[in-house]
């Protein structure tokens, strides 16, 4: 499986090409470069698929994992290296599928969506960078590395972002995002140091002998580890910088902050999973807990935003807050008895990155055809956008768990984990999967349906009673219709891949079945809202709208204001740390320790000054202190003689 | 004969071509020749090392020489180089090469700041080649004092205070070094002044070392801008010209940490060793002290300066872990840091001579004005950063994996409380990068600029280039250096 290192190479070369040479190239070169690297990633992706599943199972009943590469990279004292390499086992298949098809997707589709945008070739080359980190990142063979590749996703996040570099809000979000998130990875960093530190390694799986003389500081080190997943998958109260990483190009946030990189955290506990499950379990209940925190919150803000994107960002909060869950509610590695949430969490990863990429590119097409974000320039566009509308419709049924679309399967797996859990743990997830259901289809209601802002305004111009001219929404190009198409279908069959065979707790087979209860109350809920929904936001703006709006204002409110989560971050940034940390240090330092010197340095001027007068260069005076001197010392002299 | 007289013969010679040439063309003839010819030997130096070393000459230092001086106090010119000092070398010309071409356009009185900086940077050769406490004394002031014209003349805004206040206070630090020094001297039965005899003979007692410790410490952290002397750092950059500040922050601070490392550490142990805890306290609140004092700085200048503080904080809190990680990450930070900050102060000190000023609520949108500029800029404050694929990571690594091997609650709480700089630096280099590289110009003036011109695109494509390169392949520098950290580490028992 030697080829497997191009899958690396090819996008770093592809990045470095258009780093370097970008400037001096056209767009349309630009665009071919990063996509055919990436059409040739894709393929080279699903063939080490086909080869390592292809390859069967060893005597043990699971797929062996293998390394094709490693090297050490910068060796630390006698038994810590740095390594770096190829891991291939089920898991980092998968993401390789999952990534190199969501970036195809943007590759393409972004050749139509920043046609003739300033900066492409910049673009371009960002995409490479982080299609290459976050490969780097699953396929780690070690910690380490991840951490390394962890930080490179960040800095292409923060750079994308800050794409449109001459906006303020984007200016503000991208920093926000990379510095939210290396806050929480400083937490990571600690939490690897402790756990090299007494396993010896930085491995994923260390020695037995090791771990068990390190299990009394693993679930600190896994915990640390946590937090600095819940920074990149954006879970309570970290997930302040996701909202307003929509600032960037919306191709980028499907790619990175609905698909990939924000499913790094949820990745990286699968990764640790065996050693949570065995030494920290614990801590993986906590992190179930604060999973359904995270959904239900995000879930609830999500109703009532009116940016169509934000929504969208709640939406993936919420997703991977149940991916998280699932991991959480595992209570050992067996999937036939309480491991099954793990297979659920990788299940739903898969079939979430497709179609919330989807919900993003249909999202995308939106944009860049009414030219705004805001819920009230949409409208009745489905007359207008027909591809849009249906492959839009298409993952509206898969994320709010309608069967036959992929979406149900996964979410049924979680809720599945969730009840065998515990039925409250069970209930609430349902729960959040209706208020999915529900702040979905409220969408997808405002965008095609009602009444469409381009009639309103149309007949407003045609009466005079304005000057400008309304543009006529219109369907995306061929360039962005295609991925919708592609994304869609796999939304549509994603569901039935036979997902147990590939990928479970323990790696042995194991197949799927629904089981009938949890689906007929997932379904029920989830159609309920659906109704509920169409009762409210169909034709726009209903009586049941108007009187909720009015009777839980304050509510609404909150919630549209994120509960001020955001604002009490600001406080303690720019009101504590800021005013009254950093300010008061950069004083002391200029006015106690540097006056300090200053002070001694005019207190030694002053003193010269003050004995200056000695030095008169008056003869006269000089011979009477000489002589009165050595009078005294003759008096002295003779006194003691 | 041996190479590294090289290393101070080719300054002098370039002092004298300088002092000779009439003409512009010529002084900047003397300044490449020469500085390329010490980048190249320096180069050759490092293989030559490596290569010795992999025939298995095992010898704590190589290239030893000694001719006497003055005898009735043992002073000899000894010198010898082992891989820490050849990778301070490597870093010295680097950065006095790069340093020339920064200073390409400078006037007035080009041919007297080359002769100043010329023998700044014989000073700097000279001290990382000998091993003579004396020498290395003479060389350490024969760096400093060329400081106090440069900035003085050549510097801008309040520079002869700060040239002033700089020259005191490192002269401050000499004051206790040469008293620690003679202590070690005098300690050691008054035999020889060379560092390995010193060593090798282990016999200063106990009680002299707890004296003499912190005054050679304290006398090198001043260069190394430990709390609470560093306050000379914000000023001092502030006013210096460009490639002063380079060759300041890139390599004498650098002068401090090895100082500290070679003479206090090596000649000392036991008082390095028991007394570490009072000088971890120090150089972690340098740590964080200086990041935190970075972000609400309004000069570019002073922000890069303070982060000097905190990233010459984390060298000298490495070496006080003493183990041989972090001794190694600490000389890595060194270089990284070398490499990072001349990068970063040649790339304001660029920006300033064009918008000529520093100050970031002044200028905007630079990235649309000056695009190499800005970029290059992003990519010295990633690197500040610690972004992996520059040396700032390895470095940060290095020396943290090698902090927490010591495994008490004291040295993780430090540990741990350095560790957080690394949030801190990102918080003042990407404030910086929002408030002036992005956004629309505003400054009318500001859009009639142009960007940078070839000699500056040179310097920078260099250091940059010195930065990914270390921080992409940095295993042959800790195998470089290996042997001489391991000589210095097993020295420092309980």
């Amino acid at each position: 499986m030697d080829f497997t290192l191009s899958i690396l190479a090819l996008p770093l070369l592809s990045f470095l090409t258009l780093a370097l040479a970008g400037k001096f190239m056209s767009h349309k070169a630009a665009g071919i470069t990063g996509t055919a690297t990436l059409t040739a990633v894709t393929v080279l992706a699903y063939a080490t698929a086909a080869i390592y599943f292809g390859a069967g199972r060893t005597a043990e009943g699971i797929f062996a994992t293998i390394t094709p590469f490693n090297i050490e990279w910068l060796p630390l004292g006698d038994t810590l290296s740095i390594d770096l390499g190829i891991m291939l086992d089920p898991i980092s298949v998968m993401m390789l599928i999952v990534i190199s098809t969501v970036s195809l997707m943007v590759h393409i589709y972004s050749l139509g969506y920043m046609k003739g945008e300033r900066g492409f070739q910049r673009y371009y080359t960002f995409l490479s960078l982080f299609t290459f980190s976050m490969l780097g990142l699953v396929v780690a063979t070690n910690i380490f590395q991840m951490y390394i590749f962890w930080e490179l996703v960040g800095v292409s996040s923060y750079l994308l972002i800050g794409f449109y570099y001459t906006k303020p809000a984007a200016i503000a979000a991208s920093k926000k995002a990379f510095i939210v998130t290396r806050f929480a990875d400083l937490f990571f960093l600690i939490g690897i140091l402790i756990y090299g530190y007494y396993t010896g390694t930085f491995t994923f799986a260390p020695q037995e002998s090791a771990l068990i003389a390190a299990s009394g500081v693993l679930p600190t080190a896994l915990g640390l580890m946590f937090v600095g997943g819940a920074g990149k998958s954006a879970m309570f109260p970290l997930h302040i910088w996701l909202p307003d990483a929509m600032e960037g190009p919306t191709p980028v946030s499907a790619l990175i902050h609905a698909a990939t990189m924000v499913v790094a955290g949820v990745y990286l506990v699968a990764r640790m999973f065996p050693l949570f499950v065995e030494y920290a379990p614990d801590v993986l209940h906590i992190i179930a807990y604060a999973g359904a925190f995270t959904a239900l919150y995000a879930a609830v803000v999500a109703c009532v935003q009116t940016d169509i994107k934000r929504v969208l960002a709640f939406s993936t909060i919420s997703q991977i807050a149940f991916m998280m869950v699932a991991l959480g509610v595992c209570t050992s590695a067996d999937p036939h008895n309480g491991g099954l949430g793990y297979m659920a969490s990788m299940f739903h990863l898969f079939t979430h990155a497709m179609f919330k990429g989807l919900l993003f590119l249909g999202a995308g097409a939106i944009i860049h055809s009414v030219h705004s974000n805001e819920k009230m320039y949409m409208g009745g566009l489905r007359r207008y956008m027909p591809i849009t509308h249906i492959t839009f419709l298409i993952a509206c049924l898969a994320i709010a768990g309608i069967p036959p679309f992929s979406g149900f399967f996964s979410k049924d797996e979680i809720l599945a984990a969730c009840y065998a859990y515990s039925n409250a743990t069970g209930l609430f997830m349902s729960f959040v999967a209706a208020l999915t259901a529900f702040y979905m289809f409220r969408l997808y209601y405002l965008i095609f349906w009602g009444k469409s802002h381009y009639e309103e305004q149309k007949a407003l111009y045609d009466a005079g009673r304005t000057t400008h001219k309304p543009h006529k929404p219109h369907e995306a190009p061929a360039t962005m219709t295609v991925p919708l198409i592609i994304l869609a279908a796999i939304s549509c069959v994603a569901g039935f891949i036979p997902f147990g065979r590939f990928i479970s707790s323990n790696g042995t087979a194991y197949a799927i079945h629904i089981d009938k209860s949890v689906a007929a109350t997932s379904i029920a809920l989830a159609v309920g809202a659906i109704f509920l929904a169409t009762l409210m936001y169909k034709s726009g703006n209903s009586r049941i709208t108007r009187g909720l709006n009015s009777s839980l204002r304050e509510l609404m409110s909150a919630a549209y204001n994120r509960f001020y989560i955001d604002d009490l971050w600001l406080f303690v940034t720019k009101k504590v740390i800021f005013n009254c940390i950093s300010r008061p240090i950069a004083w002391f330092d200029r006015k106690f320790i540097d006056g300090t010197l200053d002070k001694l340095a005019a207190g030694t001027q002053k003193a010269a000054t003050f004995i200056r007068p000695v030095q008169s260069g008056n003869v006269q005076s000089y011979s009477v202190w000489f002589l009165s001197g050595a009078l005294i010392i003759i008096l002295v002299l003779i006194y003691l003689a | 004969m041996n190479i590294l007289n090289l290393f101070v013969i080719i300054p002098l010679l370039m002092l004298l071509a300088l002092w000779c040439s009439r003409t512009l063309q010529q002084t900047r003839a003397a300044m490449v020749a020469g500085s390329t010819l010490l980048l190249a030997l320096s180069v050759y130096l490092t293989i030559d090392f490596i290569a010795l070393r992999n025939a298995g000459n095992t010898a704590a230092m190589l290239y030893c020489d000694s001719w006497s001086w003055y005898a009735p106090l043992n002073i000899n010119y000894s010198i010898g180089v082992d891989g820490i000092s050849v990778a301070m070398l490597l870093l010295s010309s680097i950065i006095v090469f790069t340093g020339t071409f920064a200073s390409w356009r400078l006037k007035p009185m080009t041919k007297e700041f080359f002769l100043w900086y010329t023998l700044l940077s014989a000073g700097v050769y000279g001290f990382f080649i000998s091993t003579d406490l004396f020498a290395m004394f003479m060389f350490y002031e024969t760096a400093l004092i060329p400081m106090y014209l440069l900035i003085g003349v050549w510097g801008s805004g309040r520079k002869e205070y700060s040239a002033m206040k700089l020259t005191l206070m490192l002269m401050g630090g000499s004051a206790f070094l040469l008293i620690g020094i003679l202590g070690i001297y005098y300690g050691s039965g008054a035999t020889t002044m060379n560092i390995n005899e010193i060593a090798a003979m282990g016999n200063i007692a106990r009680e002299v070392q707890y004296v003499f410790f912190p005054l050679t410490f304290i006398g090198f952290g001043v260069l190394g801008a430990l709390f609470p002397f560093h306050t000379w750092s914000p000023d001092g950059h502030a006013c210096a010209p460009t490639a002063v500040s380079m060759l300041h922050a890139g390599v004498l601070m650098k002068l401090g940490g090895y100082g500290c490392f070679r003479i206090a550490m090596y000649l000392l142990p036991q008082a390095a060793h028991d007394l570490a805890w009072i000088f971890i306290i120090l150089t972690t609140i340098s740590v964080v002290y200086g990041a935190l004092s970075a972000i609400s700085q309004t000069d570019l200048k002073y922000i890069n300066a303070y982060s000097s503080v905190s990233h010459c904080g984390l060298v000298l809190f490495a070496l006080l872990m003493s183990t041989r990680t972090a001794c190694t990450g600490a000389i890595l930070q060194m270089l990284s840091h070398g490499l990072m900050t001349a990068l970063f102060f040649a790339v304001i000190g660029m920006i300033y001579g064009r918008t000529h000023t520093r100050d970031i609520n002044k200028m905007r949108g630079l990235m649309k004005i000056m695009p190499f500029l800005a970029v290059t800029y992003i990519i010295a404050g990633l690197a500040n950063l610690g972004l992996p694929g520059f040396s700032g990571f390895v470095a940060e690594m290095t020396i943290f994996v090698g902090a927490f091997e010591t495994d008490d609650i004291f040295h993780r709480t430090v540990t741990i409380i350095a560790c957080t700089s690394i949030v801190i630096t990102a918080v003042y280099i990407l404030r910086v990068v929002g408030r002036i590289l992005y956004g629309e110009p505003e400054n009318e003036e500001h859009k009639l600029l142009t960007d940078a011109r070839w000699d500056e695109r040179f310097t920078i494509i260099c250091l940059v280039v010195c930065v990914a390169a270390l921080g992409i392949a940095p295993m042959w520098v800790s195998h470089l250096i290996e042997g001489g950290v391991a000589n210095i580490i097993t020295n420092i028992q309980p």
